[in-house]
């Protein structure tokens, strides 16, 4: 992947003061995505992925101090000033978010929030880019979608919903696609439909993309590369197929240990994780997850363990004790 | 059709319709149910937003009167019940919900919180009561001493949940309706409560109603598995052998929906099968008709009943799987 990397988050910190004192919620972090991949980011509420994608949007909190690179097509997004980033937002680089209602205006037609930032970005007019509104609709699978542009958001299910808010962030062919939990809170059969949807445009769009969910079945047969987070840092990331065959980090392995599988027998006790995350005021010396991990001893309580490299290439976790390559427990 | 699932089951619900008025319409929520639950049996409850799982629940408890049917509860009939009668049995049905931080009264210590059933149910010596207050706390797995005097906010999601269970179980009931319990809580946290839920179906004796979205999670509590479409029950049955053998096509999409966390299993590109339709207007006939692959005419002319395709196995299709 060394070749056409388009986005390079490097050694991003992002610090957040509160009235409890400093909340570091990105902890150097670095990751690339190539043109054309998808990466999925994988974590618990609070780990960080989402101030990482702010970060990488440059839609953090006004209070937050972020420092570190972000490389995106050659440019630095954390020191590009405001009008060159609000001209690649929407047409470079576009956002779906978990909550399709919030991220539409409800008293707004569909038609108008979709032209509306077709012509933003795009130069067409009006009944150009109304055409490409119809044509990027049908293409997200909403039917009659020449109706569609005259309807409001709260006359449409979420999935519609959805499938408008994405129509929204492909009207301008971006070259990344940042999907913040894009299916949370959708029913199931709905879930697997939009995930198919994303999958698709991304193919035909050659376009990169980040997936960000709690949920390591949805990253599983749809990502090229994973990075799991945990109280702000990424501590492992590998080719996804690398990651669920050989997991080294004890933390992503008593992830997917605590999910119920469908193929277990009713009332099998789940290998629970035991406490909580680390309050963010209060870093710890040491692994953050060393306090829930049955494998900590030693060094693990007084000194942060850094990125380091396993076997397959782009493998990476951060463990004193990491899992045994071949005794690793895979679900 | 009777879907016997004891010969004394503690709760039968027999033809249950429930529905309610929208801007002049009619949402039908709960449409001919009925459904047996053994003493002793978690019965997991499946089914997408709107399928009508929930007022189902509260339908049990009469939180939302019933149209038509009956809800027998250790043999007495909970829709002809009012006043003091019901306020005695509903002290044997608890509710736990969703959201477990909403579900606490933000001002109230737990202490008191928790004590409150003990309180409405007329336990006046205060000893006793903290008594039990402090069991049920040790029992969900929180120190009684360092939470009683504290206030919800200073929780996690996870202990609120464990707050509300203690809640639930300090009057000692028999029966325990889940309302997508864990739904709202991160997967480390998710396991614990669903660990927990087990050790105190023993503990205390419960039956339970398990209420959720996930199958996974479902399955991993449940004995046996109602399926819910648009308020109508697909399909019922032990929970491995539904999912090993699915017959009513509604179960067997979920099933394939589900995102499994093993990279070999290539997400299959699922069928457009589109969204439900509107409950205020339901499809005639079979209610999945319009999302199922094998629908045909008789379908849309002929409601399914729920007819036996296994050994204690029910689905409502005409053209069931198995």
């Amino acid at each position: 992947m060394s070749s056409g990397v388009l986005l390079s988050v490097e050694d991003v910190v992002v610090d957040l003061p509160t009235p409890r004192g400093n909340l570091r919620a990105v902890d150097h972090v670095d990751l690339a995505v190539g043109a054309g991949r998808t990466l999925g980011i994988v974590g618990e509420s609070g780990c960080g992925k989402t101030m990482l994608s702010r970060a990488i949007l440059q839609l953090l909190p006004r209070k937050a101090r972020p420092s570190g690179r972000v490389m995106f097509d050659g440019q630095d997004l954390l020191r590009l000033p405001a009008e060159k980033l609000r001209r690649l937002r929407g047409r470079s680089l576009a956002v779906v978010f978990q909550d399709p209602m919030t991220s539409l205006n409800p008293v707004l037609t569909i038609g108008t929030q979709l032209i509306e930032t077709i012509r933003e970005h795009l130069e067409l007019d009006l009944a150009e880019a109304r055409q490409r509104g119809v044509d990027l609709l049908a293409a997200v699978g909403i039917p009659a979608p020449e109706q569609r542009l005259e309807q409001y958001p709260h006359q449409l299910s979420g999935g519609m919903r959805q499938r408008v808010a994405i129509a929204i962030a492909l009207s301008c062919e971006p070259k990344l696609l940042i999907a913040d939990e894009p299916t949370t809170a959708l029913d199931v059969t709905i879930q697997a439909q939009i995930l198919d949807l994303l999958a698709r445009e991304q193919r035909r769009r050659h376009m990169a993309m980040i997936i960000i969910t709690h949920d390591l079945g949805v990253v599983a047969g749809r990502t090229d590369e994973v990075a799991v987070m945990y109280a702000g840092r990424v501590v492992e990331r590998a080719p996804t197929s690398a990651l669920f065959k050989q997991m080294r980090m004890p933390y992503t392995e008593a992830l997917l240990a605590a999910l119920p599988k469908l193929d277990a027998a009713p009332h099998t006790p789940l290998p629970a994780i035991s406490g909580r995350p680390p309050d963010p005021t209060r870093p710890l010396k040491g692994c953050s997850f060393a306090p829930r991990c049955r494998y900590a001893a030693g060094r693990c309580n007084t000194e942060k363990p850094s990125l380091s490299r396993a076997e397959t290439p782009g493998h990476l976790y951060a463990c004193f004790h990491p899992i045994e390559t071949g005794a690793g427990a895979v679900a | 059709m009777m879907l016997q699932a004891a010969p004394d089951p503690l709760l039968r619900v027999e033809n249950l319709v429930v529905e309610y008025a929208v801007g002049g319409k009619t949402v039908h929520a709960v449409s001919d149910v009925s459904i047996e639950i053994a003493r002793g049996e978690t019965l997991g409850l499946v089914g997408e937003s709107g399928c009508g799982k929930s007022t189902l629940g509260r339908a049990v408890l009469q939180l939302r009167p019933a149209v038509s049917g009956k809800v027998l509860f250790d043999g007495h009939d909970l829709t002809t019940m009012q006043g003091e009668a019901l306020r005695r049995m509903r002290r044997r049905v608890q509710l736990i919900f969703q959201d477990p931080i909403a579900s606490l009264n933000p001002r109230r210590r737990i202490g008191d919180i928790v004590a409150e059933p003990l309180v409405i149910s007329g336990v006046k010596d205060p000893g006793r009561r903290s008594q039990l207050v402090h069991d049920v706390l040790s029992a969900v797995g929180l120190d009684p001493a360092l939470v009683i005097g504290r206030l919800p906010h200073e929780f996690s999601g996870g202990q609120c949940q464990r707050i509300c269970i203690a809640r639930a179980l300090v009057l000692n009931p028999d029966f325990v309706i889940c309302d997508e319990p864990v739904s709202a809580l991160d997967v480390s946290i998710r396991a614990q409560i669903l660990n927990l839920l087990e050790e105190m179906k023993a503990r205390y004796g419960l039956t339970l109603l398990f209420i959720a979205h996930d199958l996974a999670v479902v399955k991993a509590v449940s004995d046996r598995v109602a399926v819910m479409y648009l308020g109508r029950l697909c399909e019922v049955g032990p929970s491995e052998q539904l999912f090993a053998r699915p017959a009513h096509p509604y179960t067997a999409l979920l099933i394939d929906a589900i995102p499994v966390p093993d990279p070999d299993i290539r997400p299959a590109e699922t069928v457009p099968v589109g969204e439900p339709p509107s409950p205020i207007a339901p499809p005639s006939g079979c209610r999945f008709r319009t999302r199922c692959p094998r629908a045909d005419a008789r379908c849309a002319n002929e409601v399914p009943e729920l007819r036996a395709v296994a050994p204690g196995q029910f689905a409502a299709c005409h053209h069931p799987l198995v």
